[in-house]
């Protein structure tokens, strides 16, 4: 049986404040199959737009094969999404990618903007001790449900909550510590994450993003600078969408 | 039900079926096997293979537009030496014909792959004279029918497969450009590559593609593929690939009525991973529909 596009049923959708939206979806195999970290490739049904929107998995319920995706409009494809609404159909591939790799150790887990909707599924299916820092530029969403999977510190650019200033400087002002990060937000938060673990020696994973076209690795859009050549690119340069989105921190330059 | 003949001959090698992927947008099939059958496509066409591994262009790579998007992903490949080695075997493994494009930046690194090529198992080669993405070789070797005349002759001197001439666009006059290959020796043809763009994003004030300029594809330009096709094969008497926009069976159908003898489908995989196998069970309902029992009666059907 080959992989084929799901036709998936809007369960419901919310606007969680001005341009971030979360939608639940019912898929019949993505969230049996789905781990965190990994992504969605989602179809519009204006077809000018012709290319799958790539969005990471916020949560994931086997049971009941319910998906949720936490997104941002930015254009012309997650504008339609947002207009969706329940019983909407919707065509989507995935699960997609690799994924964080679950270890039981004392985790930090470190989500920026729209980076932080994967950190949810991850809090959930971490089950040592973790602390979830998350970095708004001032309001902040998705805070409730991070909060009832481990504890979480909130770091505010205008410092209307929390620590004024990034992520990184929430881990300072909190003393965190820990034995491995995950992380996943915009790149410049992602070097100061990979620079951080670096200095510490802590185990470290981050999550990329970079504008995709088939989201399964044959087009060689997303690849990302590898430290070492690459075993399958024989260049450096690895496939955010197959390879990743999700990579040791120490295999990439960013 | 009738019996339909859908295999059609490319310069002796004989096609399953008319419908093939573009090169570039397939890698070499093995991504795409989790979702195609590959032993249902006429051909595979490999990404561009090249003497030593290419890098490719910086990120952001790609970009959408209205019905089509830009890329400059600049022939990343990881060189001919791993190719033979797994792509090829992989392919093997396939009932379905096997097309390795050629990229190179001068006619030495064509020839070097080429002959290296001469040693496998394969189809057929199809030369790549028209990528907009590169500096030095590709395009430049398209829009100059004196270089693309020269190109090909002297890969045809070492190649041991038929070998098709791949053709940019980005000129002026396509049937000057399929006369020359033609002329060099070229068995075939195969066009449009992409057609030269940009994307200027207004809220960054900054170029959509690290290139600058990239190479337009899909739906938004297949009706200037489907001209060039028809300019193409009334000025050549090869068989010529058509390509352009292609992602479902009546756009294949307009390719070939317009003179194709076979057809690639490219940026339709990246949005319908399935759409080869959905264009060739369309191509036949459409056979069955208007009592058409072998495809060749439909090539260049159109005058």
């Amino acid at each position: 049986m080959k992989k084929t596009k799901e036709q998936a049923r809007v369960i419901r959708q919310d606007c969680l404040m001005e341009g971030v939206y979360s939608m639940w979806i019912q898929t019949q195999q993505i969230a049996r199959q789905a781990k965190p970290g990994q992504f969605l490739s989602l179809f519009m049904k204006d077809q000018s737009s012709l290319l799958p929107r790539p969005i990471s998995i916020c949560e994931a319920e086997a049971k009941t094969g319910w998906i949720r995706i936490v997104y941002r409009v930015v254009g012309r494809g997650t504008r339609e999404l947002s207009g969706y609404g329940t019983g909407d159909t919707i065509s989507v591939l995935g699960p997609l990618g690799n994924g964080f790799p679950l270890k039981p150790k004392k985790a930090l887990l470190i989500g920026g903007g729209i980076g932080i909707p994967p950190m949810l599924e991850l809090a959930k299916s971490l089950h040592g001790e973790k602390q979830i820092v998350v970095g708004y530029r001032d309001q902040q969403f998705l805070v409730e449900d991070l909060q009832a999977h481990g504890a979480v510190f909130i770091a505010t650019e205008d410092g209307s909550c929390g620590t004024k200033g990034t992520v990184m400087d929430a881990i300072r002002e909190n003393n965190l510590d820990a034995e491995i990060i995950y992380a996943c937000g915009p790149t410049p938060m992602l070097r100061a994450v990979k620079e951080y673990a670096g200095q510490h020696g802590i185990e470290c994973y981050l999550s990329l993003e970079e504008r995709m076209a088939c989201g399964i690795g044959a087009c060689l859009a997303c690849v990302c600078q590898s430290t070492e050549i690459d075993g399958h690119s024989q260049v450096n340069n690895k496939r955010i969408c197959k390879d990743g989105p999700v990579f040791l921190s120490t295999e990439v330059e960013l | 039900m009738e019996q339909l003949n859908t295999s059609v001959n490319l310069a002796g090698v004989v096609l399953k079926n008319p419908v093939m992927t573009a090169s570039g947008t397939f890698g070499s099939g093995m991504e795409y096997a989790e979702y195609v059958d590959l032993n249902q496509l006429g051909a595979v066409v490999t990404k561009g293979v090249s003497n030593v591994p290419w890098p490719g262009n910086p990120t952001p790579r790609i970009a959408e537009t209205y019905g089509g998007m830009l890329n400059a992903i600049g022939l990343q490949n990881p060189g001919i030496d791993l190719f033979c080695q797994r792509d090829i075997p992989f392919l093997k493994q396939y009932d379905t014909k096997i097309i390795v494009n050629v990229c190179g930046r001068s006619i030495e690194d064509y020839v070097e792959v080429v002959e290296r090529l001469g040693e496998e198992d394969v189809d057929l080669l199809e030369i790549n004279i028209s990528c907009p993405n590169v500096k030095a070789g590709g395009i430049a070797f398209g829009q100059d029918p004196k270089l693309a005349q020269k190109v090909t002759r002297e890969v045809k001197a070492k190649a041991k497969q038929p070998v098709v001439m791949k053709l940019s666009p980005n000129v002026t006059d396509i049937a000057e450009m399929a006369k020359a290959v033609e002329a060099g020796g070229a068995d075939a043809i195969s066009l449009i590559n992409t057609l030269t763009g940009m994307k200027i994003d207004v809220n960054r004030r900054t170029f959509a593609l690290a290139n600058k300029t990239g190479g337009l594809s899909g739906p938004a330009i297949k009706p200037v593929a489907v001209r060039m096709v028809y300019q193409a094969s009334h000025a050549v008497n090869i068989p010529v690939i058509g390509m352009g926009g292609i992602q479902n069976g009546e756009d294949a159908l307009e390719f070939i009525l317009a003179g194709a003898s076979a057809v690639s489908i490219g940026t339709a995989n990246f949005y319908q991973p399935d759409a080869t196998i959905r264009t060739i069970r369309e191509i036949e309902a459409y056979m069955r529909k208007y009592h058409v029992t072998d495809i060749n009666e439909l090539i260049g059907a159109v005058r």
